[in-house]
């Protein structure tokens, strides 16, 4: 008997350390809305378990995202570059960072990126995970060209932000891990997929004559034989998210993923983009040097350049490619503008 | 008395809720995990994903060749039972070791299909080969790729050139209004293994067989665009049947 009151006050004891952590903010749950077409044709997301998506977290990351308060002179934002109205694109070849210098690289859309199921970001594949991809940005040079300290002081003066982090996070201190996990939890919430194509998918839109032969073109492996990297009706991502080298140079200034991994046979290959929403991230490839469409084609049926690494599914080298029929390659086009997905831009839920 | 029967009744529960679980009452066989590891080689000297795209392998036919991507499918697996798909990538050095834990001891035909039968070829079916883009173009039956395997090889003007040797279900497109098809999936029967503690069993592909028999592989007369070829699909169904021997068990 006397063992059973130890117990039940052991018990009275957890019970109350438990309760007293109840009185901190809990965040609520975000549902996140998957179109039926990824759910029924992929793997989940990528949302590590730790890091779970909070109506709370999400409303911050898109605070922070929009916030020029993240950048050394409070000029540049994440929008700057990447603008809800292009697909998170700037229509610039090179982006200009707070100090006036310009990347190498062409600005990247952000959507489905929760679907990178390897995780490696950027064009050259150098930063693993959304996390660890938001840290950079800040203190790169090229862009926001700030100090995290210093950010991390400024949020921490701010009384809003200060509210925000602790109920997103039930924590008093704001750093640079919790900044960006919030802009991750909001960037894994940017999901397009409902474009004429995927209407198309589900019965609710039909093709033109033009964009079905189009599609037929990009799924022909004697003609644009595009789908073995750009996915597919049964991939709604159009892109596999690996890297390539598709033939755009014989000598490489920009090393690509050999610049990340050491392996000089990874000279020059790039991840491959998705071919969503093209209409509005030009101008196209990691250094942005294609502005139109027709452009991107031409250089796909006539333009190839042979390399050591260039990938073996870029055929006819010799004659700079399949040389698509000028019918072809205005399908072709037609169809890659099927994947215009006009909700996803203007949906008011990623816009400032 | 009421101390002592609680004790009997406690020490019963915990007995037969240890029992329950095994398949014969009390006798508690361990539990036997038997691991499958799909190795590679090239004529017997074995390779690893460390020597991709270099011109080192010579074909039957004598072409020098590199490997870039080479990935397959197999599935239905006897060890596993029905009903299963393995993609198993060389390059990426992944999904070449499947782990099967809940098997008795006991002798097994250790067999399976090299890509998919056609009842299990579905368009769309599997949301692990859609994610990682191994769909057949809906032109050509969908369904998915058997195998990608693509590289470069010397042809005959001495200049680097892709192939893109990859296996399908055979297709005859001459009425693209009415595909005709014939199941080049084929049965990789590794005859019986008696398994009575943890085992490894390793399942050898000798890469160089894909070029080799019964269809000594021309890589310049057939090197790209082969999916809607109809004949080389057979001739690497052919081909493929004397790739995969039994390694070591232990
Ligand atoms: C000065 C312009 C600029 C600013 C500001 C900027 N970015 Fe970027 N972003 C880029 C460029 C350029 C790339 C491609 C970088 C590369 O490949 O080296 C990129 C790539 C990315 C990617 C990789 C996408 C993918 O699919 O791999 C993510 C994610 C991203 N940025 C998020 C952010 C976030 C979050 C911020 C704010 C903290 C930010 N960016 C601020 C220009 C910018
Ligand atoms: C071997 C894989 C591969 C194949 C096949 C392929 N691409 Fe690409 N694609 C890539 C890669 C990699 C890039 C980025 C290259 C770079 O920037 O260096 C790219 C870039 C693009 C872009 C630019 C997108 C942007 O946002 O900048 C478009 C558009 C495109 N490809 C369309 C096509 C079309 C159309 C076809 C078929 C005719 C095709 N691709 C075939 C790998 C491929």
């Amino acid at each position: 008997m006397k063992n059973f009151f130890v117990y039940f006050f052991s018990f009275l004891l957890l019970m109350n350390c438990t309760s007293k952590e109840k009185d901190f903010y809990t965040p609520v749950a975000y549902n996140l809305e998957i179109p039926t077409l990824f759910s029924d044709k992929l793997i989940a997301p990528i949302i590590p378990v730790d890091k779970p998506l909070t109506i709370e977290g999400v409303a911050l990351g898109k605070k922070l995202f929009f916030d020029k308060i993240l950048s050394k002179d409070n000029t540049q934002s994440c929008a700057t570059c990447h603008n809800p109205a292009k697909a998170f694109t700037d229509n610039k070849q090179f982006s200009k960072g707070v100090s006036g210098n310009f990347g190498k690289r062409n600005t990247m859309p952000l959507f489905n990126l929760a679907w990178n199921f390897d995780e490696l970001f950027t064009w050259n594949g150098k930063e693993f995970g959304l996390e660890t991809q938001a840290l950079e940005p800040v203190t790169n040079p090229i862009e926001m060209h700030a100090d995290w300290v210093n950010i991390a002081e400024k949020l921490n003066q701010n009384e809003t932000y200060r509210n925000l982090f602790s109920q997103a996070f039930d924590s008093e201190k704001i750093d640079s891990t919790l900044v960006t996990k919030a802009i991750a939890q909001f960037e894994r919430t940017l999901i397009s997929g409902n474009s004429k194509f995927d209407k198309y998918l589900q019965g609710e839109a039909t093709l033109t004559e033009n964009e079905t032969n189009g599609f037929n073109v990009f799924m022909d492996e004697e003609r644009g034989d595009c789908f073995h990297c750009h996915g597919s009706n049964n991939n709604p991502l159009w892109t596999d998210n690996k890297f390539h080298n598709n033939g755009l140079d014989e000598d490489f200034t920009d090393l690509g993923l050999g610049k990340i991994t050491g392996d000089p046979n990874d000279n020059g290959k790039f991840k491959s983009p998705s071919i969503r929403n093209l209409a509005f991230t030009a101008p196209y490839m990691h250094d942005g040097r294609f502005t139109t469409l027709d452009e991107v084609i031409n250089h796909y049926s006539e333009g190839l350049k042979r390399s050591s690494t260039i990938d073996p599914l870029m055929k006819k080298i010799n004659q700079g490619g399949v040389n698509l029929t000028a019918k072809d390659k205005a399908d072709l086009k037609a169809f890659l503008l099927t994947l215009t997905d006009n909700e996803f831009v203007n949906n008011p839920a990623f816009q400032k | 008395m009421m101390k002592k029967i609680t004790f009997t009744l406690l020490i019963s529960i915990l007995f037969f809720t240890n029992c329950k679980d095994d398949k014969d009452c009390c006798v508690f066989p361990e539990n036997i995990t038997t691991t499958i590891n799909f190795t590679h080689n090239w004529n017997g000297k074995e390779i690893t994903n460390q020597e991709l795209n270099e011109l080192k392998f010579t074909t039957e036919n004598g072409e020098k060749i590199s490997i870039e991507r080479l990935r397959y499918l197999i599935s239905n697996l006897s060890l596993v039972g029905s009903n299963n798909q393995f993609l198993i990538d060389f390059g990426e050095n992944s999904g070449s070791s499947i782990s099967v834990t809940d098997i008795s001891p006991g002798t097994y035909n250790l067999k399976f299909t090299f890509g998919l039968q056609d009842k299990d070829n579905k368009d769309g079916e599997y949301q692990l080969l859609n994610s990682v883009n191994f769909n057949v173009p809906a032109m050509l039956g969908g369904g998915y790729h058997y195998m990608q395997f693509d590289g470069k090889f010397l042809n005959n003007n001495d200049e680097e050139t892709g192939f893109n040797f990859h296996a399908i279900r055979a297709v005859d497109r001459t009425n693209p209004n009415d595909l005709k098809f014939e199941d080049t999936s084929f049965e990789v029967d590794l005859g019986s293994i008696k398994i009575v503690k943890n085992t490894t069993i390793e399942i050898k592909m000798n890469v160089a067989e894909w070029f080799k028999n019964p269809n000594t592989w021309n890589l310049n007369e057939l090197n790209t665009v082969l999916m809607p070829n109809f004949e080389a699909q057979k001739m690497i169904s052919a081909n493929g049947k004397s790739v995969f021997t039994l390694g070591k068990i232990n």
